[in-house]
């Protein structure tokens, strides 16, 4: 019965990614797409902590936190990009 | 005895965090403007996602005696950040211009701003 319900939330989350994948193909602007590359990034956690559960083992646990950092600048690099047209600023005279 | 009782509350915890981040994909494929996918999108996927990690946390913890720190880490640092990343997009958006929905009543913020640009020249 339990692995039964890992696998049923597997499919489910996985179906999710899916979805997210199709708004990432056809979404009419730039934002809706970072928006769905972020769901899925969020996604990716819950697939690595399932899948841990999956292999019994918790060596994928250090993942999970890798990969919410990662889109977390991923996201933020992004939105800075679209706002201001650079990422780094490095003009030193305006100040 | 308790381990199925433990077993029942995992597999809760870890079915409803699927079903919570099937429910926010289909709101980010169904809403009509970025905006309202973003609500569904930063919200939903977070809390699906939380509950999931708490249902790994509770799983390695009870079952096979193992504490891990990172997944607590994990869980609230996602909880800080994920709102975050939405705000962060859906401000980018307005800045660009990307359109609101055509039914949408009222946007205070362009009041705000137009009232800004009078006071300033």
């Amino acid at each position: 019965m339990f692995e039964l319900i890992i696998w049923i939330s597997l499919a489910l989350i996985a179906s999710s990614s899916f979805l997210l994948m199709i708004r990432l193909i056809k979404g009419p602007s730039v934002p809706d797409r970072a928006i769905s590359l972020d769901a899925i990034g969020i996604n990716l956690v819950g697939i690595t902590a399932i899948m841990s559960i999956v292999l019994d083992t918790s060596a994928f646990l250090d993942i999970i936190l890798l990969i919410g950092i990662l889109a977390f600048i991923g996201t933020v690099s992004i939105a800075k990009f679209l706002e201001k047209g650079e990422i780094i600023e490095n003009d030193r005279n305006n100040q | 005895m308790i381990e199925t009782i433990s077993k029942f509350v995992i597999g809760y915890l870890i079915l409803q965090g699927a079903f919570f981040s099937l429910i926010s994909a289909i709101g980010v494929l169904r809403l009509p403007d970025v905006y309202t996918r973003t609500h569904a999108a930063s919200k939903s996927a977070t809390l699906g996602v939380l509950s999931i990690l708490l249902g790994v946390f509770l799983y390695f913890w009870v079952l096979e005696d193992h504490m891990n720190g990172r997944v607590l880490l994990g869980i609230l640092f996602i909880f800080l950040t994920s709102p975050v990343a939405g705000h962060l997009i859906s401000r980018a958006a307005y800045h660009t211009k990307v359109k609101l929905w055509e039914n949408s009543k009222i946007d205070e913020l362009k009041e705000k701003k137009k009232a800004k640009d009078k006071v300033h020249s």
